[in-house]
Formats: structure tokens, sequence, C-alpha cells
């Protein structure tokens, strides 16, 4: 059940099985009991091919009937660790496999014109449903080498800097901005700190509030700390489902609040980290349900619905003027956790 | 056995130390040497042989920086308590009822107005006693009320900066104080006021990634560590010794961070006249009070 290979694929639409080759699974620990059925599927099918006096089909159906009841099940009730793993699993499609389904025309830009490039940050200028629009997003890459390339999407100063040239230059010439997020943090470096790494996220996240077009960002996998408000800092915020947003990673805060770096599943609980919480404390606007089994399962579904909820926050946001975008923006950070009686006033 | 090292042992300890009251002496945390207090408090914090600059309590700060040490409360705004109905090893309400109780502060905030070598100026002192000066709702309320009284009463406004990082036990909110303060940091700058940051021992984490950064101009104490990520979180990740005077307020001078290193001694002159230069003010006249608006 849901294998690429057996859909219609529409025209420019890749082949994420060539990207992860015979879509080798890898199950996250929790995944054990749908593992085993899918294992057991995968074999009679083996066995079906080698004899054909062997009838099977009936089998098969049944398994994996029970292997999707037992994914839904898993996937309905996730704990906030069981989504840390699923938000940074290996094969969740990643910035660039949105840009790549969702962005046509796609001409990515380069430099901050101080220092160097960061590849960590993949931004550029492209169409979204036909219309220009500017880019940014966190790549952590999908292969050793392409990770390497990315940094894992740990940006240094440089990648805040080049989102903070476009960003300016979106506002310009009047083109909405999108940000996708996904980093597990900014890059602590020796290099990163030389050159102002926290300056650069401050400056960007300031380049995001100043902009009068507007602008949407999508939690793809892991909202990490300041590396990722600096592109957040948007008029609508979308999440994924089974994506995590946090001021410090549920390892990080076991380390220094338990000081003991085993309790990384309880920081991610009682740190109130998912997507679910986010809506429940007004940090975000709109989850964007994934499939069945998270996003890596049907990476095409996943686009797809986020497409839509991307489409559907900009339409929100037309018609507002220039002034009137930059301000909604500021009012709904400054409301953000008030109690209601300030927020009023 | 752990019951007497938890509970017997700290228990004979405050008995001695009754004997010799903590702050009779210090230890200058540089050379190690033992320092009179009260020769130290008459420094400014300073230890005199040294040049160590200690930490400074928020209401300390406030009255060294104001003329005649004499300046107006601005009230804190009220926030929500625990959002996250937190608990690591222990309950964050409880944390923070300690912290009240130790420091005698709301939150780790402190704001002031008043003058400043005659001109009328807006001051917040963030105090690292207070739950290492984490950044949560309060905090960024508080920093916000500070630069919302600076642009109504059309005064320049002064943070001094001395943070942990973000109150993680708050978690998203204390991450979205990051933007929140920003954009009172914008308000400033719409409204065409000065905005001073002054950089104390230490300021780390998303307090430096948002308001301390986006200063018209960057003071550093000298000494204090200042950067982005920990020491030790960048140790672990690069696997190398860090260089030496690594995030230290000279070596961010050195990389165009901050426009000066300043002594405490000279930081309130140095404030002085920055005011008044960017604000067109007259030269300091001493004893004269600039009109306020």
């Amino acid at each position: 059940m849901g294998q690429l290979a057996h859909r219609d694929r529409p025209a420019g639409f890749p082949d994420f099985s060539a990207k992860y080759p015979d879509l080798m699974r890898s199950y996250l620990d929790f995944e054990k009991p749908v593992a085993e059925l899918e294992a057991k599927v995968e074999e009679l099918r083996a066995l079906a091919a080698t004899d054909n006096a062997v009838s099977v089909t009936e089998e098969i159906g049944k398994i994996e009937g029970k292997a999707a009841q037992a994914l839904k099940e898993l996937y309905s009730g996730l704990t906030p660790w069981q989504k840390t793993q699923v938000a940074r699993h290996p094969q969740r499609p990643h910035c660039l496999d949105y840009i790549n389904n969702m962005i046509t025309d796609f001409v990515p830009l380069a430099g901050d014109r101080k220092f160097g490039d960061d590849a960590a940050i993949v931004a550029g200028f492209g169409r979204f449903r036909g219309e220009s629009i500017c880019i940014l997003g966190h790549e952590k890459g999908s292969d050793t080498e392409s990770r390497l390339k990315h940094n894992f999407g740990m940006a240094r100063p440089e990648g805040y800097r080049k989102a903070v040239r476009l960003m300016e230059m979106a506002d310009r010439f009047g083109i909405p901005v999108l940000s996708l997020v996904d980093t597990a943090g900014a890059y602590p470096g020796i290099g990163a700190e030389e050159r102002g790494q926290a300056e650069a996220i401050a400056r960007s996240t300031d380049v995001c509030l100043g902009l009068t077009v507007p602008n949407v960002a999508v939690i793809l996998g892991e909202g990490g700390s300041g590396g990722a408000i600096a592109l957040a800092t948007a008029n609508k915020v979308l999440m994924l489902e089974h994506a995590i947003y946090s001021v410090i990673s549920p390892e990080g805060a076991a380390s220094i609040l338990w000081r003991d770096s085993t309790k990384a599943q309880e920081a991610a609980t009682n740190m109130k980290i998912t997507a679910q919480d986010m809506v429940r404390f007004g940090v975000i606007d709109t989850i964007v349900p994934e499939p069945t089994g998270g996003a890596h399962r049907d990476p095409r579904e996943a686009i797809a619905s986020t497409a839509d909820a991307i489409a559907a926050a900009f339409a929100e946001l037309r018609g507002l003027d220039r002034d009137a975008v930059r301000k909604a923006r500021r009012d709904k950070f400054l409301a953000m956790g008030r109690i209601p009686a300030r927020s009023a006033g | 056995m752990n019951w007497i090292n938890n509970v017997v042992r700290p228990k004979i300890r405050s008995i001695l130390r009754r004997d010799t009251p903590e702050n009779l002496w210090i230890k200058c945390p540089e050379t190690g040497q033992l320092v009179f207090y009260k020769d130290v408090e008459q420094n400014q914090f300073v230890i005199p042989s040294s040049g160590y600059h200690m930490r400074i309590s928020a209401p300390k700060r406030l009255s060294s920086m104001f003329d005649n040490g004499e300046y107006e409360d601005i009230a804190l705004p009220e926030v929500q308590v625990d959002p996250l109905k937190f608990r690591d090893e222990r309950r964050y309400a409880d944390r923070i009822k300690d912290a009240r109780t130790k420091t005698g502060y709301q939150d780790a905030v402190k704001l002031g107005i008043g003058r400043l070598e005659g001109q009328m100026v807006t001051i917040g002192v963030q105090d690292f006693d207070f739950m290492g000066g984490s950044l949560g709702m309060a905090a960024g309320e508080a920093i916000i009320a500070g630069l919302e009284t600076a642009v109504k009463r059309e005064t320049p406004f002064i943070m001094f900066a001395a943070s942990g990082g973000a109150r993680m036990q708050e978690g998203i909110l204390s991450l979205m104080q990051l933007p929140r303060t920003t954009v009172g940091v914008q308000m400033l700058r719409e409204a065409k006021k000065p905005y001073i940051v002054v950089l104390t021992n230490p300021t780390t984490g998303g307090v430096t990634a948002s308001y301390a950064m986006l200063g018209d101009v960057h003071i550093a104490e000298p000494g204090a560590l200042i950067g982005f990520a920990g020491p030790r979180v960048i140790e672990q990740t690069i696997r190398e010794k860090l260089p030496a005077g690594f995030q230290r307020a000279e070596y961010l001078a050195e990389h165009g961070m901050v426009d000066m290193v300043v002594h405490r001694h000279q930081l309130r002159s140095t404030l002085g006249d920055l005011c008044r230069l960017l604000t067109k003010a007259p030269a300091y006249v001493p004893g004269k009070q600039l009109p306020a608006a």
C-alpha cells in the first residue's frame, strides 16, 4: 500500500523511489509491529512469485489490512517523543522536495554578499501556482554527501544573511515570501560565532517582522529554536501534523534541566513541542495533515496537502495593503501568550 | 547516605557560615584573591586589583546609572505564570517562587526611568540572579514595556543584558520572546529614539539572537561572555578546544560585533555622551537638567 511506483505520477513529479532506491523503508523503533506485518507481506509475495500453486492473495490482503490498521492506530496516538523521531525521519520529504514539487521556474540565488554562501539555507525565486514567490528554507540533505553539503540543515550566519538579502529584495518587488523551516538549530561553531551568528538571526527575525509583503512559514519537520524563528516569524505559520517546534531540542533540555541526557523523552513531553500544542498556545495557525504513517510514507500526498495549505494561507492575506500586512504580523506576535486583558488594550 | 549528604551537611555548613558572613570577603573569580566586600561595592563591583567586573544586581545597576540614584520605577506587566505547567526535577512554579523569595524581584527584568547626566532616559536591566536572567513571558513583556515607555516619554532606551538565554521552562513561548521583543525594538526605531545595549557577563543564547544584538550601539563590559551558542555546546559539536578569549567582550569588539568595551567606571559618562549626541541634545553641563518631553 502506498508505494509510489504503483501510482500515476503527474508530469514533472520526481520519483521518490529513485531518491531512495527500492524505497528501503527505514522503520522507527516504535513501528516494529507494522514492520513485522509488512515483512510478512513481502515474504508471501516472494513465495507467490516462485510457486504458482500456492494462492496467497487472500492472505496477503488480510495482512496488508492488518498492517494498515496497525499503522493508522499507531499514528493517531503518537507521543511527543515519537513525533520527534518522525519529524527527523531520514526519508521525510525535505525543503528541496517541496521546492521541486510545488514551485516551477525555481531560480536559486546564492551568497550573502558579505562573506560567503551557506547551503544549509536554500533560497531563491520561483512560481507558486503561477505567481512569483520568494522561497527560503532549511535543507537537511537526503544522503551522506548532500547532508554534508547542506550541513544537516544547520545554518551559519551567511545563510541568515542570504535570507535577509532575498527578503529585502522580495519586499522591494512586492513578492510574497514562503519559508520552509526544518532545522535542529543554527550551527554552533567557532566561525559561526566569530561572524555573528546571534546578530544574523536577530536581524533575520527583524527583517521578517518588517516585511510589507505577506509571508507564510511552514514547519516541515524540526523547528529548532532561534535557527527556526529567524525564518518563521510570519503572518501565517503552518506546521505539519507530526512536526515539532521548540526552544531547545528534547536532548538539550534533558541535559540542561534534568542534567541527564537520557531524559529526552520526558523533556519532549513536558516541553510541549507538538503541532497540537502549538495551536493551543496560539503560536501556529494551521496544522497540515500528514498521510497515515507520516509524510515519509507518501511524500507526494504530504507535499500536495502542504501546497494547498500554503495557498489557503496566502489567500487569507490577499487584499491587505502593505502597512496592514506588517501591522497584522506584529500585532499577532505581540498578542502571543498575553493574558487577554492586556492584548485587548 | 544521601540523606546525610543532602540534609545534614548543608545544615552544618550553614551553621558554620554564620560565623564568617558570606558577604564580608569575596574571592576574585579571576585571580582567586580575597577582597573586602565593602571595597568592591564602593568600586561599582569591580575588583580593585584585577579589574574583574562582578555581576551587579538590577536595583544597584539602576541606581548607579541615574543622577543621585533617583529614578521612577516602571510597573511590569502581568503575565501568565507557568503556561506549560512545566516540571523537570522540580515544578517550574516552585522554582519561580524560590527565585522570587531569593531575589525579591517579580522576574528577571527591572525597569526605571529618570535622568542620566541631566537627560531623561529609560533603562531596562536583566538580573542574572533571577533564574539566570532567562527570557520568558515576564522578561519579554517587561522589555517591551520598557521600549514602549521610551517611545511614549520620548527618551532613549538603554538595555543592560545579562542572561543564559531563553527560559526553557516556558517552552515555545520563551522562543516567541525573540520576535516579540524585536517588535518592541522596531517601535523605538520608528520613534527615532536611540537604543543602546550594554552586554554584561554573561549574555548568551536566544537573548543575543534578538534585542541584545539589535541596538543602535553595542557596548560590552570588560571580560563579559557574549555569544549565541554556549562554549560547552560548541566544544561538543566541533570536538576541539576553543581559542583563548573566545566569546569574550574584547573578542567581539575585534570581530565587529560591539562598538566598544567600556570599563564600568566610564560607562555612565559614555552612555550620557551617546544619548546626548544621538538626540542632538546640548553638551553636558554638570547639574543642569535637560527638559523632559
